[in-house]
């Protein structure tokens, strides 16, 4: 805000000592990219105002997170996702630390942090041994259908 | 009903790739280091434990035995959290895998027993013979004495096995039992689902002690060859 004002001032025909006035033209190269004009809602009116003195960029479909970008971009934003080892390391280390910071490394931490990811486990677990567990109802309903056959 | 008993211990395969890899890097999840000096509370309370536990099991070794501390220490976390998580429902314990406890068994085993042999030769070859035999048993005890050093990284693997496969077993097999008494019988089917409680308890502290017996006796074998 105040770096707006100053290079709105510096357009404006301010002035500023000889020694700061190179380093506030640089203002102009800062990215401003005006995160919530992008948002999914549209941009809220109440909180931001549209700033003169500043360019306004429209944010690269790269650096926009999940719920900023529209339906018809989806496919181009999943595939300019980083999907090397260390990429993949990152986004695991991401969600990790989320997670972490969140529920784990709080003040007063409760049990629910460390219950919701055994859940998961329970769950993961379940997942891969589903077929093994329902094998018995699976044979019983083939068996029963080519029985069934038999007879039409 | 063979096959549905076994099933349990299969090791998970996803598309042909083995999923234990996985399920066994997942207690690492959940050991997280410290960083600042006073931390969050599952933190906190790791640390607390993990003071407990090293001076319990450390005060007890010569300097020389204690340059493994970490090595236990880390030891008796792993198998302690491996069981404890194998009680919940679904989930596939590595310990109960002979192969996964024969792998921890047999170096450690041998590593304390080289280190003896190496450092403390004679003191190590000395413990073949207790003190005070008689003459003319000495050749018989030297045999006997041989066989129950060698038989300690298999008596250390199928221990661990044995009992967290028997006590996951019986689990089974007592769900399965409560299951089917609950159209039949409903009060035998309540009173077997009040053993499988108290069984739960019973693996729970299963789990801890195997742990801790595994632990234990690698450091008395350190221990009398450090």
């Amino acid at each position: 805000m105040c770096k707006s004002l100053q290079s709105s001032t510096l357009i404006a025909g301010g002035s500023f000592s000889a020694a700061e006035e190179w380093v506030h033209l640089l203002d102009a190269y800062r990215p401003n990219h005006s995160l919530a004009l992008h948002s999914l809602l549209g941009p809220d009116v109440r909180t931001v105002q549209p700033q003169p003195g500043v360019l306004q960029i429209p944010l690269p479909l790269k650096d926009k997170k999940l719920l900023e970008v529209k339906l018809g971009e989806l496919p181009s934003w999943i595939l300019m996702r980083d999907f090397s080892p260390s990429g993949i390391v990152g986004a695991f280390r991401r969600g990790y630390d989320r997670y972490y910071n969140k529920y784990i490394n709080v003040k007063k931490g409760s049990i629910a942090g460390i219950t919701m990811v055994l859940a998961c486990y329970v769950v993961f677990n379940y997942t891969f041994s589903y077929k093994e567990l329902n094998a018995h109802h699976l044979a019983f309903l083939t068996s029963e259908h080519e029985r069934r056959r038999k007879y039409h | 009903m063979n096959q549905n008993l076994f099933t349990s211990f299969n090791i998970p395969v996803i598309l042909g790739i083995p999923l234990a890899v996985l399920i066994i890097m997942f207690p690492t999840m959940l050991i997280i280091p410290p960083k600042n000096l006073i931390n969050n509370r599952l933190s906190s309370i790791q640390q607390w434990l993990v003071k407990l536990t090293l001076k319990q099991m450390m005060t007890s070794h010569t300097p020389k035995g204690r340059t493994w501390s970490l090595m236990l220490l880390s030891l008796i976390t792993f198998i302690a959290l491996n069981n404890i998580l194998g009680l919940t429902p679904y989930a596939f314990t590595p310990t109960t895998q002979l192969s996964m406890n024969l792998g921890m068994a047999i170096p450690l085993w041998a590593a304390t027993v080289l280190m003896g042999l190496r450092f403390k030769t004679k003191s190590s070859l000395a413990h073949f013979l207790p003190q005070g035999t008689p003459i003319p048993l000495i050749p018989m005890l030297i045999i006997i004495e041989t066989i129950s050093l060698v038989i300690q990284p298999v008596a250390l693997a199928v221990r661990l096995t044995a009992n967290i496969t028997a006590g996951h077993l019986l689990m089974h097999l007592l769900g399965d039992t409560a299951l089917t008494l609950m159209s039949i019988y409903l009060s035998s089917s309540t009173i077997t689902i009040i053993i499988i409680i108290l069984l739960i308890t019973l693996e729970l502290g299963v789990a801890l002690i195997q742990a801790y017996v595994f632990t234990l006796l690698v450091g008395l074998y350190l221990h009398d060859n450090s």
